[in-house]
């Protein structure tokens, strides 16, 4: 049993059929890629396992328990955040005050009337919001606009403010997607750290293969909707029906 | 001091020592003088300057902090006036439970009409406040008449029943009053050749406006207004961040509601007569302008643009032709009259022509309003200096008027 198990899992829009029959399981504490050309269903898949899509047929359940019909921030609240494939970050906050709201969204649940007390006089939150822009190297632009920052930055600020929730699964939806070289090096140090120093799930969906089988632990590949194979990295690069589906020759 | 840091201490002192001296600060002509005229120094106006503050103060906690443009509100304020008549009617002319009841009833209404508006974001949730709105002006006007008066509005009258007060002497008419304390008394001090009116009513509305400044600053600088500046933010980051946006904005609508219908009942008190013209869509227009002119998402913004249109609309309109011809009389005939021609749609019921230039070159120039022009002005002279004159403090500096 993995900690994320989807289970025929089907999503029509209109006539087209996005996914069909996928099943997935994610085993705790590994790293999952899932990989496919474009239109594959990669995207489809994610938003129905964070909430924004529901299925229309089969099941995702998150450790035991089903996600489906749940909204985006109690799916957040079981334990899994979401990363974007743009950095969604707070432009017009602090670095700071970005990584605040999930620690004060961990610790006071999905709405809480705390209108009086001072957001500075809380210094149990303003540590670890500290100890996790310092886990990033970000300490030093605490007080930065957020908008201001590097592609890069707003990436490991997007990062940051994921793992300071202590997420038992981070999702990563194309995380280096129209980035420099040295940027995706980076964000691959960054997840690499991530990995080896906490105890947690990652399912990452990618295009570029040089992140993927630098990371994955397995390898799910999706092609028009449906898993094609999920193996491990070393078998999957070679594999004949991954050739056929990334080189064209379309079913 | 009082939970707030440094710098907001200092700008609540600053704006403390402001409204309590204003009936000096107002008044800087002599009576009888030419520049009299722009002497706002007079009761029924400073009431207005702070009851029309609390009321863009309370609109600033919806539309600075969570972008949401409401263009009901007037409905609340509305409200809150009918809420506090009838207390004055059915219970007493003390003001506490006028005031106190105009804030509940007005958050209860605003409660049931941000559950359905905040359904919808965008321009879609302005007309449906807006929508509101119409529809409680025009239910006042009409088939609401033995609850709102009508056309004709409502008055305490001697048959009131007014169960708290004792009966009043035959000729007398009832008078707003704090325990006993008559709202429109007034104690004139009279210097030279200036004239200086201290107004109970006034007064009370100044320490009114003062608490309430002083919560929106504390809502500011919560977590709570944190929530709201990151939902008008990205409001889709908040929501897989784990936070229901929801319900933070609908508390937003509601405490926005409740100091309008604070404004409304203070206005009630200072002058006790309700009519649903309070209503009309203009009224809420109104506070948006202010708060925008002001600078929305500043703290002090809003009570400088009420301050603004409120004093633009007693003093410029109360200029005429004859006016203007005395200003302008040592000018050549021909001259004068030009001159006069060229700026006589500008005042008197031109004012709204002033009013909206001034609010295009706010938005064009400014964009984050006055606060925004005095932020500049204050860099422009603290320049030689380390450029840290925050105006008061009107930001945090971590958040940049945008």
């Amino acid at each position: 049993m993995g900690i994320l198990e989807v289970k025929g899992v089907g999503k029509n829009f209109g006539g087209l059929k996005a996914l069909s029959d996928v099943n997935l399981s994610v085993q705790e504490n590994t790293v999952h890629a899932i990989i496919g050309p474009n239109g594959a269903g990669k995207s489809t898949l994610l938003n129905c396992l964070v909430g924004k899509l529901i299925p229309d047929t089969g099941s995702v359940m998150f450790d035991g328990q089903s996600v489906l019909g749940r909204k985006p921030h109690e799916i957040n609240q079981m334990g899994i955040s979401r990363v974007f494939q743009t950095p969604e970050i707070f432009g017009d906050l602090t670095v700071m005050e970005n990584v605040l709201i999930p620690c004060f969204a961990k610790r006071d649940g999905a709405f809480e009337l705390n209108a009086i007390s001072a957001v500075s006089g809380q210094n149990d939150m303003k540590e670890k919001a500290e100890g996790i822009l310092r886990d990033v190297n970000m300490l030093d632009k605490r007080n930065m606009h957020a908008a201001a920052m590097s592609r890069g930055d707003k990436r490991r600020l997007e990062m940051a403010m994921c793992l300071v929730q202590e997420p038992r699964m981070l999702l990563l939806d194309e995380p280096t997607a129209g980035m420099a070289r040295a940027d995706t090096n980076n964000t691959i140090d960054l997840l690499k750290e991530i990995k080896e120093q906490r105890d947690i799930t990652i399912a990452i969906i990618e295009h570029d293969m040089h992140v993927v089988f630098s990371l994955a632990d397995r390898i799910t590949v999706l092609a028009q909707g449906t898993p094609l194979v999920e193996d491990l990295p070393e078998n999957i690069k070679g594999h004949p029906k991954v050739r056929e589906a990334y080189l064209g020759e379309a079913h | 001091m009082f939970g707030l840091d440094a710098k907001d201490t200092r700008l609540v002192l600053i704006v403390a020592v402001l409204t309590m001296l204003a009936p000096f600060i107002l008044n800087p002509f002599p009576e009888g003088s030419e520049l009299a005229q722009f002497n706002a120094g007079y009761p029924d106006l400073m009431q207005r300057f702070v009851i029309f503050g609390i009321f863009a103060i309370g609109f600033n906690i919806l539309f600075g902090l969570t972008g949401y443009l409401s263009f009901g509100h007037a409905a609340f304020l509305g409200v809150g006036s009918y809420a506090a008549i009838w207390m004055m009617k059915l219970l007493t002319m003390n003001v506490v439970p006028a005031i106190f009841m105009a804030i509940v009833i007005a958050g209860i209404f605003s409660l049931f009409v941000g559950w359905i508006s905040l359904r919808r974001t965008g321009i879609y949730f302005s007309i449906l406040t807006l929508a509101f709105a119409q529809m409680s002006f025009a239910l006042a006007y009409s088939v609401l008449t033995p609850l709102t008066g009508g056309e004709t509005g409502l008055q305490p009258k001697m048959a009131d029943p007014r169960i708290l007060d004792g009966s009043l002497a035959e000729g007398t008419t009832p008078r707003a009053n704090l325990f006993g304390l008559q709202m429109s008394s007034s104690y004139e001090l009279s210097v030279g050749g200036w004239l200086f009116t201290f107004n109970a009513g006034y007064y009370l509305a100044a320490v009114v406006m003062l608490i309430a400044f002083y919560i929106s600053i504390r809502i500011f600088r919560s977590p709570f207004g944190m929530m709201l500046r990151a939902i008008k933010c990205n409001q889709q980051r908040l929501n897989y961040t784990g936070l229901n946006s929801k319900p933070y904005t609908l508390a937003a609508f509601v405490i926005s509601g409740m100091y309008a219908g604070l404004a409304g009942g203070l206005m009630v008190a200072m002058d006790t007569q309700v009519g649903p013209e309070r209503m009309f869509w203009t009224a809420s227009g109104e506070v948006v302008l202010m708060t925008i002119l002001g600078g929305a998402g500043t703290l002090i913004g809003p009570v400088l643009g009420a301050g603004m249109i409120k004093y633009m609309e007693n003093i410029i309109s109360k200029i005429n032709s004859t006016i203007l011809h005395e200003w302008f009389y040592w000018m050549p005939d021909g001259l004068e009259d030009f001159v006069v021609a060229m700026i006589y749609p500008f005042i008197g019921k031109g004012w709204h022509l002033t009013l909206g230039i001034m609010f295009m070159l706010v938005v064009i120039f400014l964009p984050g309003g006055l606060v925004e022009g005095g932020q500049r002005i204050a860099r422009l002279f603290g320049k030689g200096k380390k450029a840290e004159t925050d105006e008061g403090g009107t930001k945090p500096s971590s958040t940049p008027a945008e």
